[in-house]
């Protein structure tokens, strides 16, 4: 049997994101009570003022920051995909951080260990997702994603098909 | 040190090349709050009388306000600048959003104070403590946006942030403005050729520290129900055709200046209507850092000669470089606006000089030969792109138009004086003053000169609560009663698109202000800063010799009734008219006939440091 995918993380829609770092504000009020995007664990790219889109932990499936560690300070939760920094063993020698293809790991500029978007475990939901004024941030899972891009996809070719059975 | 103030202002002396930091004036704080409010006030203690614009000694003051660098709606990204103004030689203030006002709040500034002159062109770096003036030989020339880029990347950071000018501000065209995040610009008033005056090209920040708020937890709950508010009608305009929305809804009440005051409707405006820029080019509709509210709306042309050009585009750029001009093309109105950003320069200003232009060449004042061959008709879209290029680089006639409309009409002379629209040396804005008679008396006392975002008069006008082709009285007070939130809304720095979701305006400001800073204050004693601020703007004015004579609107304004069959035909303002509401609005303000504040009403305001400067003007008068 084969079982699917069921570890959720925080995709951010380039449809929708417009680059507004409200999720960055969230986030770092939520981890800190006060507000500093430079503490976030999610981070807005703008290339332009089109192309924007916010960034975060994928909870990959084999991720190489635990790989990197030589301290071995990173461990992924089996069940929910979460990466744990322990931050007894963290050096912040930042091994992670270029093994991860997102600059979803960062180094925190007070605590000097790493740190990574861990789903707002104490609060129960992703405030980001919670807080995004545009409805652009999405707790999903890979399987969910792939199944969006492909009915968007199917919906695109056949357009003028659909167009046609709406009259 | 209260909370919503970072407590310190950094002052450098690009002259001598050192700075340093001193607290921030708790006193200050609190009257005057933060943003043009802290910045005039700033001001006032570090110039002398009478200073020229272009003087070194006339400091350039950059503030945040107490909202700045919090997740509020609208309000965590903004900043302001305040200066002399090199057009009015009175206030210069303009603010803008974007994410450098958050950024200098983090690296724990409410001001920075830039006195003197650089000896060779400087950019000035700001990263937390450490304040560094960096050589700028390579910057020169570059565009805001350019020069943005080429910092970040020597600088080697993508949350440097930076305010730049552009090319018109290094040649001192006097509507040069800052612009930040590439597209927002702290537009009006000439900044631009301030900071170029003293060899500023740009100010790059990044700052580090946590920004708390008084009470966190009520703040976050006050923050959610403005994201909601904001999904509501009050900001629905923003969110669907934005600002440019008002091209139908002018021209249907015939209130559209056209052709440099020629008409007060353009028969073209179907063509540049907002709608129409939606359906053709907005290609996303983008935020600023920390809002909920989208407003910006991104263009992108898709074809013909002016492909490829992306830019933001709002109502009163538009109708500038549009109806002004009696263009009827939005490709090259985009074109346009994105010439202003390359070069750096105010675009309304920029299009209203350009309208200005064509009214001389179709009156013969202005010959083609004058021009460098261009064939400024009105309408001419060629023409349009040609002359905002001359006045970027002070080309031609270009060298002459770069003073904006009063400086170059009376340089021009022949009858130019008459056709340059302008107050207090200011260029209009997208409101025909002829038949808003609520609007023209916020014109005309607007301490900035020109403009519509010191009060928002044209409300009552264009909304039909008032007769707005009447003078009477009763003008007075609702002209100050809007300019007293106006000061607050540049003050706290918060964006006036969002003006409407304060439901219960000066209340649901007061519990912002409250939640913010945890200063307990109630909403009359607000509004009474408010009030403070609009005085010690106009103290400003009084010391730099400016008073009742130049309240005053542009010569069309009183000089040629409106000829186009509709609402407004044959409306304009009398002098009988202008006096009448001078008289209101001073009365209003408890100012004398000469429109100078009393002694009585500063020490009512709590100004008594500022009295000198009204002392013996009042006086001569009684």
């Amino acid at each position: 049997m084969v079982k699917i995918h069921e570890r959720k993380f925080v995709s951010a829609d380039p449809e929708k994101c417009v680059g507004c770092q409200c999720c960055e504000y969230i986030c770092s009020m939520t981890k800190g009570k006060s507000f500093n995007p430079l503490k976030s664990r999610i981070r807005v790219v703008r290339i332009n003022q089109l192309i924007n889109l916010a960034v975060t932990c994928r909870l990959c499936e084999d991720p190489p920051c635990v790989a990197a560690c030589p301290r071995d300070a990173l461990t992924q939760s089996e069940e929910t995909g979460i990466i744990t920094v322990d931050k007894d063993k963290c050096n912040g020698c930042g091994w992670c951080i270029e093994a991860c293809d997102y600059g979803a790991i960062m180094l925190h500029p007070e605590d000097k260990v790493v740190y990574v978007c861990d789903l707002c475990k104490e609060q129960g939901e992703p405030q980001c997702v919670k807080w995004c004024p545009e409805e652009a941030l999405e707790l999903v899972t890979s399987d969910v994603l792939a199944q969006k891009a492909r009915i968007t996809a199917v919906k695109k070719l056949f357009q003028e098909a659909i167009k046609e059975t709406k009259k | 040190m209260l909370y919503g103030y970072a407590g310190r202002v950094l002052h450098v002396d690009l002259t001598t090349g050192k700075t340093h930091v001193e607290p921030l004036n708790e006193d200050y704080a609190k009257k005057y709050i933060g943003g043009i409010g802290l910045g005039i006030r700033l001001w006032l203690d570090h110039s002398k009388p009478g200073v020229d614009p272009f003087s070194p000694e006339n400091p350039l003051i950059l503030t945040t306000g107490p909202i700045s660098g919090s997740v509020w709606p609208t309000g965590g990204n903004g900043h302001a600048f305040v200066a002399k103004s090199p057009q009015s030689y009175g206030v210069g203030e303009a603010k803008s959003h974007g994410s450098f006002g958050t950024e200098l709040k983090r690296a724990g500034y409410d001001a920075v104070i830039f006195r003197g002159k650089a000896e060779k062109p400087v950019y000035v770096w700001i990263d937390d403590d450490s304040v560094q003036i960096l050589d700028a030989a390579h910057l020169m020339g570059k565009s805001p946006a350019d020069t943005e880029e080429t910092i970040r990347d020597e600088l080697g950071d993508y949350y440097v942030r930076v305010a730049a000018i552009g090319p018109a501000g290094e040649k001192l065209v006097r509507i040069a403005c800052i612009i930040n995040d590439k597209s927002r610009a702290a537009g009006r008033t000439g900044l631009g050729a301030v900071m170029g005056s003293k060899n500023l090209k740009a100010i790059a920040v990044r700052g580090t520290r946590d920004i708390p708020v008084a009470k966190p937890d009520k703040f976050m709950e006050y923050v959610k129900e403005f994201h909601e508010r904001m999904k509501g009608p009050a900001a629905q305009k923003y969110r669907t055709l934005g600002t440019p929305e008002n091209v139908l809804v002018h021209n249907s009440l015939s209130c559209m200046p056209t052709r440099n005051y020629n008409n007060s409707r353009f028969e073209g405006a179907e063509k540049v209507s907002g709608e129409s820029l939606n359906e053709r080019f907005v290609a996303k509709i983008i935020g600023c850092s920390s809002c909920a509210m989208r407003c910006e709306h991104i263009c992108v042309v898709g074809e013909g000669p002016y492909k490829g050009t992306m830019q933001r585009m709002e109502y009163e750029t538009l109708w500038a470089m549009g109806p002004y001009c009696g263009i009827d093309r939005l490709d090259a109105i985009i074109k346009g606006m994105d010439l202003c950003n390359y070069y750096g320069i105010d675009a309304i200003s920029a299009g209203v000089i350009v309208g200005f232009a064509m009214d001389c060449y179709e009156n013969g004042i202005l010959t083609q030969k004058d021009l460098g061959e261009i064939d400024a008709r009105f309408g001419n879209h060629e023409a349009l792109i040609q002359l905002i290029e001359k006045i970027g680089k002070r080309e031609g006639i270009g060298d002459t138009l770069a003073e904006g409309v009063k400086i170059a009409g009376e340089k021009i002379g022949n009858g130019a004086e008459k056709l340059g629209q302008h107050i207090k040396g200011v260029e209009v804005t997208g409101y025909d003053l002829r038949c808003l008679k609520t609007a023209a008396l916020g014109f005309a006392v607007s301490f900035r000169g020109a403009d519509h975002n010191r009060h928002g008069a044209y409300a009552f006008d264009v909304k039909g609560k008032v007769n707005r082709l009447v003078a009477e009285k009763g003008r007075g007070k609702m002209v100050k009663d809007m300019e007293d939130i106006y000061t607050l809304i540049d003050s706290f720095i918060v964006c006036k698109f969002s003006r409407g979701t304060y439901y219960k305006e000066l209340e649901d400001m007061t519990k912002l202000y409250n939640l913010v800073t945890g200063i307990e204050i109630a909403p009359e004693e607000l509004k009474r800063s408010g009030e403070r601020i609009n005085n010690v703007a106009r103290l400003f004015n009084i010391r730099e010799g400016l008073g009742r004579k130049d309240d005053a609107l542009p010569y069309k304004v009183m000089h040629m009734p409106i000829p186009d069959e509709g609402p407004s035909k044959g409306a304009y303002v009398t002098q009988e008219e202008l006096d009448l509401l001078l008289d209101d609005y001073y009365m209003a303000r408890g100012w004398t006939r000469e429109g100078i504040p009393t002694v009585e009403k500063l020490k009512e305001l709590g100004m008594n440091d500022l009295i000198p400067i009204v002392e013996g003007k009042t006086k001569a008068e009684e």
